[in-house]
């Protein structure tokens, strides 16, 4: 297994390539070699570019049946307060224009506090919660916003190579107005000393894009006596359906 | 000036207890009038299954409407809503039990696929077309080679349809970009 050094030599030189280029890519490689895993898990032919049409222009739809308000607190999921911080998460999900994407799904996963996750497949030797499941769901109010209560994930180890550690982060999965805006991202905390040794990061090679991913400590969101908060807003891609017609609002084809 | 689209990231590892759901590959009950199953295997660059991936897809129903329906979530046995999401198993197979999704404003009918997985680090999208009657064309497949052609088109089996999902390499799929990523 590669060193961490011989990793992030591998990430400079990237990176200096990357700069004397000169062309801003503000998306993640999908061929980034020091995440090892990517290796036979990305396309070799360009993405071939492709107007939306049909149900593409349109997105699922998710109700007050789908989600239960409780769903957004991983913090009283198992009967018991999970260990270590706790903390509102909040932002707002917007399209490419700006504006609020309403009522959309949200769904969130993370590690606990000592950084393991509810996986069989999380070997990492650190201590489960009983009390911590990590995992959420929300639906975004009438401006686009998402709010939910939980604890400061750890950074967990991984095999990518010898003492590799995920800088602490939070899954985030997303739907806009039109099916072309699906995502799936990770949030990280400010400051984290594991940025730059981090090969998933890092393959966001524009560092105001990958800055995009980081959240906000905001002191008017922490609450006395009960929890911390940190704000993360979300821009989806363009949405076409307004581009390409009058928009009827909640129209369907 | 438009904001700049955050960045995705990889699905990762642990997804499996947070996205897959009771009744997540069920758009409809299996055995339901007018069920077909949409399956297929996700593999990589050596051919060789993906275990840890993550599809969905997203359709019209057969009259070649989109629906709006909540309830995705939480089925009821009842509401077709068009959203599916099946993670892949041990042998890399993903299934749907669905309704043939009907023409949209006279478009050929295709499921909308979007595919996630360990490894990858942002999201893929492609198009599942059912079969193609002899001659038939739209834009995007018209746009695209010839020989790649049919990694966007389904094939008939007993019980619906087959779509192999190829990340790298020999056949890999066709994967698209939308104006504006
Ligand atoms: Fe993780």
């Amino acid at each position: 297994m590669e060193t961490q050094a011989e990793i992030s030599d591998e990430i400079a030189k990237i990176s200096r390539e990357y700069d004397e280029a000169g062309q801003v890519e503000t998306q993640p490689r999908v061929d980034y070699p020091p995440y090892r895993s990517s290796l036979l898990r990305h396309p070799t032919k360009d993405l071939h570019q492709a107007d939306p049409e049909g149900v593409e222009l349109w997105a699922p739809v998710f109700g007050r049946r789908d989600v239960d308000p409780l769903e957004s607190d991983l913090t009283i999921q198992r009967g018991g307060d999970p260990i270590g911080e706790r903390m509102v998460v909040t932002g707002r999900v917007l399209d490419g224009e700006g504006r609020p994407v309403r009522r959309q799904l949200v769904e969130i996963w993370q590690a606990n506090a000592g950084g393991r996750y509810v996986h069989q497949r999380d070997q990492h030797p650190a201590a489960l919660d009983p009390h911590f499941t990590g995992m959420g769901r929300c639906l975004t109010d009438d401006d686009g916003r998402y709010s939910f209560t939980t604890i400061k994930p750890g950074p967990y180890p991984w095999r990518n190579h010898r003492n590799a550690w995920r800088p602490a982060h939070i899954h985030f999965s997303l739907f806009g107005t039109e099916f072309t805006q699906r995502m799936v991202t990770q949030m990280y905390f400010p400051g984290d000393p594991l940025f730059a040794l981090d090969p998933i990061y890092q393959a966001i090679l524009d560092p105001a894009a990958r800055d995009r991913l980081v959240a906000t400590y905001d002191h008017d969101l922490t609450q006395p006596e009960w929890s911390t908060g940190y704000r993360w807003d979300i821009v989806l891609t363009g949405s076409h359906r307004t581009l390409m017609e009058a928009d009827t609002e909640g129209g369907v084809a | 000036m438009s904001p700049t689209p955050t960045p995705g990231q990889t699905v990762g590892p642990f997804f499996h207890y947070a996205l897959p759901y009771d009744g997540d590959r069920d758009l409809v009950a299996p055995g339901s009038p007018g069920a077909v199953r949409l399956h297929g295997t996700v593999s990589d660059g050596d051919g060789a299954p993906v275990p840890d991936a993550l599809v969905e897809i997203w359709q019209a129903g057969p009259d070649g409407r989109v629906v709006a329906r909540s309830g995705s979530l939480r089925r009821d046995g009842h509401t077709f809503t068009g959203f599916g999401r099946s993670s892949t198993d041990r042998e890399g197979a993903y299934t749907f039990t669905t309704l043939a999704p009907g023409a949209v404003d006279g478009g050929l009918p295709f499921f909308a696929v979007t595919v996630f997985a360990r490894g990858l680090l942002n999201r893929l999208f492609t198009r599942a077309y059912l079969p193609l009657a002899d001659g038939a064309t739209d834009p995007l497949l018209a746009s695209v080679p010839a020989d790649r052609r049919s990694t966007l088109v389904c094939t008939a089996d007993t019980h619906g349809f087959v779509f192999d999902i190829r990340l790298m390499g020999d056949g890999e799929t066709v994967f698209l970009r939308f104006p504006g990523q």
